[in-house]
């Protein structure tokens, strides 16, 4: 690493003073060299495991590399394609189905002089703010009596709930985000609520509205408990999967499976702040 | 239409939503809590105590520490964030801390039963710089394990929150703190952290009560005695379809969870008048 130039300090600071050269960048390297360790450290322990066909311990490395444990997950009788395809379909399903409830009750929240509303934002924090594992186990117990258990709808149905805080809460911070000069302006040249909403306001709360719509399809790609309890045996998904390869000693399926539900994860990772800029971040929550 | 009344009707449904699907289970498991063979009675929580009065403290205990690590470590990261002097270093932790957010705790247990086991990559680079010989090796598959993971997984989401309200805090304030002499770790305490408390507590709750619900890492991670509550409540439902204790042990958790919430609402509602 570079010695990075020092930037003059302001007059005054306390810090580095009297120093002709600055030894800051030692602390700093290694703080930041621990923290990359402890970040990517797990991380390329995992992707060794995808390619590790044989590793035990004391060897500090796999004893042999190779792809056929890739092989086994991908091929036809594996459950992974079966289980991809569910997440898949499931998580979409509930992106659909939140955002189809958040977009109004988010503007609403943002815009209308709604009674109660601190209550009303606080009620959609309350599937966030409980512990939701003894409500997945009464929810099983509900769907089992009403048929949905084991469906693609009751999983759906449970993720949605789950989902809801981060699509409403987002959903209003983003509409809270849009200047409401702009609407008026729309108002004030003859728009009509219905027409300033399509073409002023919508388009202008567009990234925040898409950025909740991939948190909520993160949060069910990744929803473990509750397809634990609802779906599993009959609608496998990748974390169940993961779970039992894992439970089950296979650390390479295990960890496939892991990497499989990790590239969306960190894609959407490097991405959000052009969704997500702290205008609207700074109102989440308010 | 009046506005209001438009405004409840857009917001009904996905309320509708939450009530039958999250607010009726959540009333079928406190009143589960107490159905007991013959009506209602406390014997449900008599018995959780009995056999789980240890994982009820772990668990409280285990979640509290991390809850603190990560508020700290994501008060350290927003810090540097907004008053770090050198760019390129702002910049690297910029790029860096926000890998975990959105990993699923699933694919955390799983990264992190094979990192920190004994024959792990974090023994195996130690074991290689020689700072521990082969013997030395410990396995942190227990309750540092469950610590670990909590904080990496959680540290991002707090930080991310942090340092968005850190970046939206006047500026103008801390040019003038620093002119006048403040460390950057005084005006990161005095001025900072004051402004953005609101951000943080609501992260803070929200981690707590994730923390306090995941079922997977203490799954993945340790599912021997001392274990998390969650684990137990599986348990009671899978070995045994023993939805009383686990009701009860539900109950307890909610319990724990509610004095962090209140202390939240506490926060906003004073705010707020």
């Amino acid at each position: 690493m570079n010695v990075p130039a020092r930037r003059p300090a302001a007059p005054g600071l306390g810090i580095g003073i009297g120093i002709g050269i600055d030894l800051w960048w030692i602390p700093r390297a290694i703080v930041l060299g621990l923290l990359a360790f402890a970040i990517f450290g797990p991380l390329t322990n995992l992707i060794l495991w995808t390619v590790a066909e044989r590793w035990y311990f004391p060897h500090a490395m796999p004893l042999e590399y190779g792809f056929s444990y890739w092989e086994r997950v991908f091929s036809p009788r594996g459950t992974a394609m079966e289980s991809l395809t569910n997440s898949v379909v499931v998580a979409s399903l509930t992106v659909v189905v939140s955002m189809t409830l958040a977009v109004p009750a988010g503007y609403a929240l943002a815009r209308l002089q709604l009674p109660f509303r601190a209550l009303i934002l606080l009620a959609f924090l309350v599937p966030q703010a409980f512990p939701n594992l003894p409500v997945y186990v009464n929810i099983a117990r509900l769907f089992y009596q009403l048929g949905l258990n084991g469906t693609v709808t009751g999983v759906v149905l449970v993720h949605v709930t789950h989902g809801l805080v981060y699509a409403v809460w987002i959903a209003t911070a983003a509409f809270s985000a849009v200047d409401t000069e702009l609407e008026e302006a729309a108002r004030s040249v003859g728009a009509s609520a219905l027409r300033t909403f399509k073409d002023v306001t919508l388009p202008l709360a567009a990234p925040g509205l898409l950025a909740s719509a991939i948190f909520v399809f993160l949060e069910s790609l990744d929803e473990f408990t509750g397809s634990y309890f609802v779906g599993a045996p009959d609608v496998n998904m990748l974390p169940l999967l993961l779970y039992t390869a894992s439970a089950g000693g296979n650390y390479q399926i295990a960890s496939i499976t892991a990497l499989l539900l990790l590239i969306p994860s960190v894609g959407f990772m490097l991405v959000v702040e052009r969704f997500l800029r702290s205008d609207v971040l700074s109102k989440v929550g308010h | 239409m009046p506005k209001r009344l438009l405004g409840l009707l857009l917001v009904l449904p996905a309320l509708t939503v939450i009530l039958l699907l999250f607010v009726v289970p959540l009333a079928t498991s406190v009143v589960g809590a107490f159905k007991v063979d013959d009506g209602y009675g406390l014997g449900n929580f008599v018995k959780s105590f009995e056999l789980y009065t240890s994982d009820i403290v772990f668990t409280i205990v285990i979640v509290s520490l991390s809850t603190a690590i990560i508020g700290i470590l994501a008060i350290a990261i927003g810090g540097y964030l907004v008053l770090g002097e050198n760019p390129r270093a702002v910049a690297i932790l910029r790029w860096l801390y926000r890998w975990p957010l959105f990993i699923p705790f699933i694919v955390v247990g799983q990264i992190l039963r094979t990192f920190l086991a004994k024959n792990g990559l974090m023994n195996n680079v130690l074991i290689e710089a020689g700072i521990i010989t082969p013997l030395q090796a410990v396995s942190f598959l227990d309750w540092r394990g469950i610590v670990i993971a909590f904080v990496w997984k959680q540290t991002p989401f707090v930080a991310l929150l942090v340092s968005g309200a850190m970046a939206s805090v006047d500026r103008s304030t801390i040019e003038a703190a620093r002119n006048l002499g403040a460390s950057r770790l005084r005006i990161l305490i005095e001025i900072i952290v004051p402004q953005v408390a609101t951000t943080l507590v609501v992260g803070l709750v929200l981690s707590f009560v994730t923390m306090m619900s995941v079922l997977s890492v203490p799954l993945m991670i340790n599912a021997q005695s001392p274990t998390m509550i969650t684990a137990d409540i599986a348990f009671r439902i899978n070995a045994y379809g023993d939805y009383g204790v686990a009701n009860a042990l539900g109950m307890i958790s909610l319990v724990a969870s509610a004095c962090v919430g209140w202390f939240y609402l506490r926060q906003t509602l004073k705010e707020r008048s």
